[in-house]
C-alpha cells in the first residue's frame, strides 16, 4: 500500500475516457476468462456434444442446416417413437437450433469454412461471455458503484451454478437461455427505471427469443408480474410501471404464443394467469389513478369501493368458472412438484426419475457457488437499503429463486444470476467503503467529511459523527483477506469445472495404475457398431435414457427418447424390460424391434448403468400395468434390491436382469463372477436367453446389444427352440410328460 | 344520453343542496342544470332506468327531497335514502369525472381517447362475437383480440407519455420520443398479429 503506485493507478482511473476504456478491455477478459474456463472438456477429450439432450439438439441443427427453416418447421421425425413418430417441429423449443443455424449460416457467409458441430459445442461458452456481460449490465443497473459490475460479470461468468450448463460441448437449451434470463431482467429494469415503450418492446422481443429457446420461461412470466404485484402492494405503483409492464406483456404474449410449441398455452394455462391477471389489475388501477386526480379525495373513496369491489368479484368469479369449466388447464404436473416436492414420485414417477428434477441438497449450494452463498444475503440486505424499484426486483428475484433452487436442483441455474449481482453488490460495497483512497488526515478533514456524508441519510445521523476507516491496517486487513477469498473463490471454480462438470459423459475417462489417462468409449463403439452393421431402419429398443444418443450417433430408429412425451409408450418398454421373456417377446414383436440394447457398469464399476435405473422402469411401467408389473417383487422379503444369487425370481426372470448378466460369468472362473459396481458375487450359472441372442458387446461391457429372433422356422415357441439348440431335448421331454417322473440325470 | 344527463344533474343538484359539497361541484352542476330543475322534477317521476336500482321507493324519495329541501330529506327514511345517497354520490361523481375530463384534456388527447373507445369497442365486438359464435379461428380470435387490446395499451401508454403533468415521471421521454416509441411497438405488434393469424 505504499503512496506512489496508488497515486498513480489512481491518475490513470481519474479521466472519464480511461475509465471507460478500461472498464471495456477489463468486460473483455471478462469475457475471454469465462469462455476460456469452459473449454476444459474440448481440451481432455476432444469436440464433442455431452451427455443426452444435447444429442437431439445437435440432430435437429444439423436437419436445419441441411434442410432449411421451412422444413425444419414443420419437421415431422417418423425415426422416434417408432410406430408414433413425432411432430419435432411442433414440439420443440427452436431458439437454440435456429440461433446456431443463423451462426453457422453468418460464419459460412464470411467465407468462414466451419462445422456445424464446432459451432454447435461452441456456442454455449460463447454465450457464456454475452451472459457475463448481461449480469453487467444488470448490475449497473441496481448501484452506482462502478465495480459492482464488473464484479458481477466476473461471478457470472466463473460461478460453477452456471458453467454447469455451460461447459463446451453442453450443447443444451440452458446454453442461451441464461443469457436470455439475464438480459431480459435487464431490458425490464431498463424499461421500469424509464417508463420508456421503447425498453419495453426490446424486453417483450428477449421474452420472446427466452421463449423460443428454454421451456424456463415460466420463471420470467412468473417473476415480472410478482415484481409488479409487490410494487403495487407497496404502494409504488406509477405510469412507468404501466407503460413498462403492459407494453411488455402485450407484445411478449403474442411474441411467445408465434412458438408452435407454447402456441394457446399463454392463455390457457395457469402458469400464465398470474401475468394476465396484473394485466388486467394494472389497466384498472391506471384508471382508477386518472379517476383519482380528477375527482376530490372522498367520492373517491366512495368510487373505489364499488368499482374496485365489483371487478374484484368478477374476476374472480370469471377465473373460477373458467377453471372449472376447464377453459383454462389446472396446473401441469411438472409445476406441481414445485410446491409440494413429493407430488412427483407419487404421481408421475416419470418427472421424479430424472435426476435433475430432484431436491437441491444443501452442500450442492456451496459446490455451486461457494462464497457467493454467504455474500448473497448481504447483498439483499443492501438492497433493502436503497429499495427503489429494481431492488425490489432483486428482493423478489432472490426469495422466489432460492426457493425454486431449493425444491429442484435444475433450477439452480435460475439462482445464480441473482447470487452474483446480489454478492457483487455486496463485495463492492465493502471494497468501496475500505477502498477509498483520498483518505482525509484524521484531525480536521475527517470533521468535514463527516458533516459532507451526515448531509445525506438525513436525521438520524446527522447528530452523530460518522466514523470512517481510515487506519490503513484495517484497510489493508480487510482489503487483503477479501482479495485472498476471491482468489480462492476462482480456485474453487475451476477445480470445480474441471473436475465435476467438464465431462462428456459419452466419453469417459479413468486413470491407469501410473497415473496416466484411460479413454474408455464404449459408448461411441457401439453406437458405430450400430450404424455399420444394422439395417438403416432397424429398431433399436433402449431405455429412454439413450433415445437420443441412438438417434444422434447412430442414426437408427429408437422407441423412445428423453422427449417424454408419451408416458404410456414409455411405460411399454418399462414392462419389456421388467417382465419375463414370455411377456417381452410380443411386446417387442409387436413394435417391430430388432436389437435391445442396454447399459451394463458391472464390469467397470460404472455406476449409471441400466440395473441401477431399473427400479425406475419398473415404476413407471406398474403405474400403468399395476396388475402385470409389481414392484415389491423385486425386492427380497427383507427389502433389498440384490442381483446376486438371492435376487428374487422376478428380478432374475425380467429381461433386464437377463441381458445385463447374459454370460457374464464366462469371464471370470468358475462361481467367480463379481458385479463390481454392486459388490455381488453372481450366482455360479448365468441366465438363458431364448427370445434374443446377443449381438454385440463393447470393450468394457459398459453398452451390450441384443438382437430379437424372428419367429422359430417350425413353429416353435422359443423357449423350447432354444432348449433344443442346447440340447435338452429330455428336459424338455420330461417336461412334457408330466412332473411325476423323478429326474435321474 | 340526453335524459341520463339531465337526470343526473338533477340528483347531484339535490345532493349538493342536501349535503354540504364543495363549491366547484355546485359551480358545475350549473352550468349543465340551468333548465333541469324544472325539467327534472318531470323526468324522475316519469323514472328513467338510470335511477331504477332502488326501485319503486327510491323515486318518492328523490321527488320528496327536491321538493323539500334540505332538512326533511336527511330525515325522511333510513334504508332508501341511504341507498339513494350512494346512487346520487355516484352520479355525482361521474359528472365531476366528465367535467374534469372535458376541462382539462388537450384536444389531441381527446383524439388518442377516441381512438382507445373505438379499439374497445372492436375489442368487445369480436369478444361477443367469439362467445356467441364460438371461438373456432382461434388463432384468428385471438390475434384479432390481441391486436386491439396491445394497441389499447400502447395508445394509452402514449397518452400517459404525452400529458403535461406526467412529465415528472419520464424524464426520458419527450412526447417526439413517446410518438417513435409508438409507432416501432405498434408495428411490432401488428407483425406479430399477422404472423399469428394464419
Amino acid at each position: 500500500m505504499s503512496a506512489d503506485p496508488l497515486d498513480t493507478l489512481a491518475t490513470i482511473g481519474k479521466g472519464k475516457s480511461t475509465r471507460s476504456a478500461l472498464r471495456v478491455v477489463i468486460l473483455a477478459l471478462i469475457a475471454a476468462a469465462s469462455i476460456a474456463s469452459r473449454l476444459f472438456s474440448v481440451i481432455r477429450f476432444e469436440s464433442i456434444i455431452h451427455e443426452f439432450d444435447p444429442w437431439f439438439n445437435f440432430r435437429a441443427t444439423k436437419y436445419l442446416v441441411a434442410n432449411g427453416f421451412y422444413s425444419f418447421w414443420d419437421w415431422f421425425d417418423d425415426r422416434t417413437w417408432h410406430p408414433l413418430g413425432r411432430v419435432t417441429g411442433g414440439t420443440l423449443y427452436p431458439g437454440l437450433m435456429v440461433t446456431s443455424g443463423a451462426i453457422w449460416h453468418a460464419l459460412r457467409a464470411l467465407t468462414i469454412p466451419v462445422d456445424i458441430r464446432n459451432v454447435c459445442v461452441l456456442l454455449a461458452p460463447a454465450f457464456s461471455g454475452l451472459t457475463a456481460i448481461a449480469a453487467y449490465l444488470l448490475t449497473n443497473e441496481m448501484t452506482t458503484s462502478n465495480s459492482a459490475g464488473l464484479l458481477a460479470a466476473l461471478f457470472m461468468g466463473i460461478a460453477p451454478g452456471y458453467i454447469s450448463r455451460s461447459v463446451a460441448g453442453s450443447y443444451d437449451n440452458e446454453a442461451i437461455a441464461i443469457f436470455l434470463l439475464v438480459f431480459t431482467f435487464f431490458l425490464w429494469i431498463k424499461a421500469l427505471k424509464q417508463g420508456s415503450m421503447l425498453w419495453g418492446a426490446l424486453c417483450a422481443l428477449f421474452y420472446g427469443y427466452m421463449v423460443a429457446s428454454w421451456g424456463g420461461y415460466a420463471f420470467i412470466t412468473c417473476l415480472l408480474p410478482l415484481h409488479s404485484f409487490v410494487l403495487i402492494c407497496m404502494g409504488r405503483y406509477s405510469t412507468r410501471l404501466y407503460v413498462a409492464y403492459t407494453t411488455w406483456y402485450a407484445l411478449g404474449t403474442l411474441a411467445s404464443m408465434q412458438i408452435p410449441f407454447v402456441g394457446f398455452l399463454p392463455v390457457k394455462t395457469s402458469e400464465h394467469m398470474p401475468a394476465l391477471g396484473i394485466f388486467g389489475f394494472l389497466q384498472l388501477l391506471a384508471f382508477l389513478d386518472y379517476v383519482r386526480s380528477a375527482i376530490p379525495s372522498r367520492q373517491f373513496q366512495s368510487f373505489l369501493w364499488i368499482f374496485a369491489g365489483g371487478i374484484f368479484t368478477i374476476g374472480l368469479a370469471g377465473l373460477v368458472v373458467a377453471t372449472s369449466a376447464g377453459i383454462i388447464a389446472p396446473w401441469s404436473g411438472r409445476f406441481y412438484s414445485l410446491w409440494d416436492t413429493g407430488y412427483a414420485k407419487i404421481h408421475i414417477p416419470i418427472i421424479a426419475s430424472v435426476s435433475e428434477h430432484q431436491p437441491t441438497a444443501w452442500p450442492a449450494f456451496f459446490f455451486d457457488l461457494n462464497m457467493l452463498v454467504f455474500l448473497f444475503p448481504v447483498g439483499v440486505y443492501l438492497c433493502f437499503q436503497e429499495l427503489a424499484d429494481e431492488h425490489v426486483f432483486i428482493i423478489v428475484y432472490a426469495v422466489f429463486g432460492s426457493y425454486f433452487a431449493g425444491v429442484m436442483v435444475r433450477l439452480m441455474l435460475t439462482l445464480t444470476p441473482v447470487v452474483c449481482v446480489a454478492a457483487a453488490i455486496a463485495i463492492s460495497t465493502l471494497l468501496d467503503t475500505y477502498l477509498d483512497t483520498k483518505t482525509p488526515p484524521e484531525d480536521q478533514q475527517s470533521a468535514e467529511g463527516s458533516e459532507k456524508k451526515s448531509a445525506k441519510p438525513g436525521l438520524k445521523s446527522a447528530s452523530k459523527p460518522v466514523v470512517g476507516v481510515y487506519s490503513i491496517w484495517s484497510k489493508g486487513l480487510m482489503v487483503g483477506s477479501f482479495s485472498i477469498y476471491l482468489l480462492i473463490f476462482v480456485l474453487h471454480c475451476t477445480w470445480v469445472t474441471s473436475n465435476a462438470y467438464s465431462s462428456p459423459s459419452v466419453v469417459l475417462a479413468s486413470r491407469m495404475p501410473d497415473g496416466s489417462q484411460h479413454i474408455i468409449d464404449d459408448y461411441r463403439e457401439a453406437y458405430q457398431w450400430l450404424r455399420q452393421n444394422t439395417k438403416e431402419d432397424a429398431k433399436i429398443m433402449s431405455w429412454w435414457d439413450y433415445g437420443y444418443q441412438i438417434g444422434g450417433m447412430a442414426d437408427r430408429p429408437t422407441l423412445v427418447d428423453n422427449n417424454t412425451w408419451n408416458n404410456t409408450h414409455i411405460a411399454t418398454v418399462g414392462k419389456a424390460m421388467s417382465s419375463r421373456e414370455e411377456v417381452s417377446y410380443p411386446i417387442m414383436r409387436q413394435h417391430e424391434v430388432d436389437y435391445v440394447l442396454v447399459v451394463f457398469g458391472g464390469l467397470l464399476g460404472y455406476s449409471g448403468d441400466d440395473i441401477n435405473k431399473f427400479l425406475w422402469m419398473v415404476r413407471i411401467a406398474e403405474g400403468i400395468w399395476p396388475d402385470e408389473v409389481n414392484e415389491r417383487s423385486f425386492f427380497t422379503p427383507r427389502g433389498e434390491y440384490r442381483v446376486d444369487g438371492e435376487a428374487t425370481e422376478t428380478m432374475k426372470n425380467s429381461l433386464m436382469y437377463k441381458m445385463s448378466y447374459y454370460n457374464f460369468n464366462n469371464l471370470f472362473p468358475p462361481g467367480q463372477a463379481v458385479d463390481r459396481m454392486r459388490q455381488a458375487r453372481l450366482p455360479e450359472v448365468g441366465p438363458t436367453l431364448s427370445t434374443m441372442e446377443e449381438a454385440f458387446t463393447s470393450e468394457n461391457w459398459i453398452i451390450r446389444i441384443y438382437k430379437v429372433k424372428d419367429l422359430d422356422n417350425l413353429g416353435r415357441d422359443h423357449i423350447s427352440a432354444a432348449a433344443f439348440d442346447r440340447g435338452q431335448k429330455k428336459r424338455k421331454a420330461t417336461k412334457k410328460r408330466g412332473p411325476r417322473v423323478l429326474r435321474v440325470e | 344520453m340526453a335524459p341520463k344527463n339531465k337526470n343526473a344533474a338533477a340528483a347531484a343538484a339535490a345532493a349538493a343542496a342536501r349535503t354540504a359539497s364543495p363549491a366547484p361541484a355546485v359551480a358545475s352542476s350549473s352550468s349543465f342544470s340551468s333548465p333541469s330543475s324544472a325539467t327534472a322534477a318531470t323526468t324522475a317521476t316519469t323514472s328513467t332506468p338510470a335511477q331504477q336500482v332502488s326501485a319503486v321507493t327510491s323515486v318518492p324519495s328523490v321527488s320528496s327531497s327536491l321538493s323539500n329541501k334540505p332538512s326533511s330529506s336527511s330525515s325522511s327514511s333510513s334504508s332508501s335514502s341511504s341507498k339513494a345517497a350512494a346512487n346520487q354520490s355516484w352520479d355525482k361523481v361521474i359528472q365531476n369525472l366528465t367535467k374534469h375530463y372535458l376541462d382539462t384534456t388537450p384536444q389531441r388527447t381527446k383524439l388518442i381517447d377516441a381512438f382507445q373507445v373505438f379499439l374497445v369497442t372492436v375489442g368487445a365486438l369480436q369478444f361477443l362475437y367469439c362467445i356467441l359464435a364460438g371461438n373456432y379461428p382461434f388463432n384468428a380470435f385471438l390475434s384479432g383480440f390481441s391486436a386491439t387490446v396491445g394497441q389499447f395499451v400502447l395508445t394509452a401508454s402514449l397518452r400517459i407519455q404525452t400529458t403535461e403533468s406526467n412529465k415528472k415521471e419520464f424524464p426520458a421521454v419527450s412526447p417526439e420520443r413517446a410518438f417513435a416509441d409508438y409507432v416501432v411497438c405498434s408495428l411490432i405488434l401488428h407483425f406479430f398479429c399477422v404472423n399469428f393469424i394464419n
